[in-house]
């Protein structure tokens, strides 16, 4: 396959991802739509890499994916201490800072 | 994305690859669809880890096997189950209500998306994306080697920065989900004397109806034949539907103090089911 279609698909994914952060309100879907938008330009990377014949977009993918585990962890850390004191994983609920 | 550039690819691909890569691009395109338009975080996580593992064989498909198998320990070994262990903790039962709190959110997000999508398809199409190198040493066998030595020379700092980091995140998360204890801890007698005070001492009523059903979203029945509600986790009785519904909620509906003169009824419908189940089983044994 040529890169153009990983890229193409790498494309349509980042705007389901993109578009799942708008709609959805759980907080923790929205932490998997950003989760499938990293996921989507990783491809895109690797896409590239391929296109160039060299290994730098693979490694960029990879310290991709470790910053998204970090990401990850200290984003649902702070989501379960939200809901511990607000009991509500909604996005809407916490607006406290909002007016 | 010109026709020699289509006809290049598809002179130095393997036709397997390309079949592949369809396959795989419908299964996680659709995936992804799915995992915007489930109500429930539950399915939303179970997509999400179908599109991961399709990626994951695409990477293999891009000769990239390092990062297929690291896209798979890292993202759907950890991250996935790290989410539905907090699904798990926070919300199974939450679901997104259908009720918009900003007006025209959704048409606005789709036209967004839509926009996102035709500015980066002009973007990518006025790009030239030339064809795939051919497969060469560093997409084979030793793709890991090139990795590591592209790891450990050239990007040998921001390695170490990543270490860092993911120091700092693991020390951010135990400091984040810590809790402070705030009262003495309470003792076995406080614990007992809650226990008796709450008026339900004795441990829950277990699920399921041994002579027909053990399973766990079914409710048990109590000595006077109603469902017990306090049987079966709401999550799943809610999951399951009708069935569930109809049977706990007919006793609910009854006025109080009528309770007895509608059991008949409900013992009616519970004893249908055993009596015909036997009566079949004794017309088998002969």
């Amino acid at each position: 396959m040529s890169p153009a279609h990983f890229v193409a698909l790498a494309v349509i994914l980042f705007v389901i991802g993109a578009v799942g952060v708008l709609v959805r309100r759980n907080a923790l879907v929205i932490f998997m739509c950003v989760e499938l938008m990293l996921n989507a330009v990783n491809l895109a990377f690797v896409a590239f890499a391929r296109m160039h014949g060299n290994l730098d977009g693979q490694v960029i993918a990879f310290f991709v994916m470790v910053v998204a585990a970090a990401e990850v962890v200290v984003g649902l850390a702070i989501l379960m201490t939200i809901f511990r004191t607000r009991r509500s994983a909604s996005v809407d609920d916490a607006n406290l800072l909002k007016y | 994305m010109t026709a020699g550039h289509l006809l290049a690819a598809s002179q130095g691909t393997s036709t397997g690859a390309s079949v592949t890569f369809w396959i795989l691009a419908v299964i996680s395109v659709t995936a992804g669809l799915g995992m915007v338009l489930a109500r429930k975080a539950v399915y939303c996580a179970v997509l999400l880890a179908v599109v991961m593992l399709s990626l994951a064989i695409l990477y293999l498909v891009a000769g990239a096997p390092f990062l297929a198998f690291v896209q798979i320990i890292v993202y759907t070994g950890a991250v996935l189950m790290l989410f539905l262990f907090v699904l798990m903790i926070v919300g199974v039962s939450a679901r997104d209500s259908l009720r918009e709190n900003i007006p025209g959110q959704r048409l606005g997000a789709a036209v967004a998306g839509i926009a996102l999508l035709v500015l980066l398809s002009l973007i990518v199409g006025h790009a030239v994306i030339g064809p795939a190198v051919p497969a060469g040493a560093q997409y084979g066998l030793t793709n890991i080697q090139g990795i590591a030595h592209l790891i450990f020379t050239r990007y040998v700092f921001p390695f170490e920065a990543t270490a860092a980091l993911l120091i700092t995140a693991a020390l951010g998360a135990m400091v984040l989900a810590h809790r402070e204890r705030l009262g003495p801890k309470p003792t076995q007698r406080d614990l007992s004397r809650e226990r008796v005070a709450s008026g339900h001492p004795t441990p829950l009523p277990g699920p399921g109806v041994y002579a027909r059903h053990n399973a766990v979203d079914f409710p048990a029945l109590l000595p006077d034949g109603t469902p017990s509600q306090l049987s079966v986790n709401p999550v799943i009785a809610r999951a399951s539907g009708g069935r569930l519904g109809h049977e706990t909620s007919a006793p609910e509906q009854l006025p109080p103090g009528n309770g007895t003169g509608a059991e008949p009824e409900g013992t009616a419908a519970e004893g249908a089911a055993p009596e015909g189940a036997g009566s079949e089983r004794e017309e088998a044994r002969p």
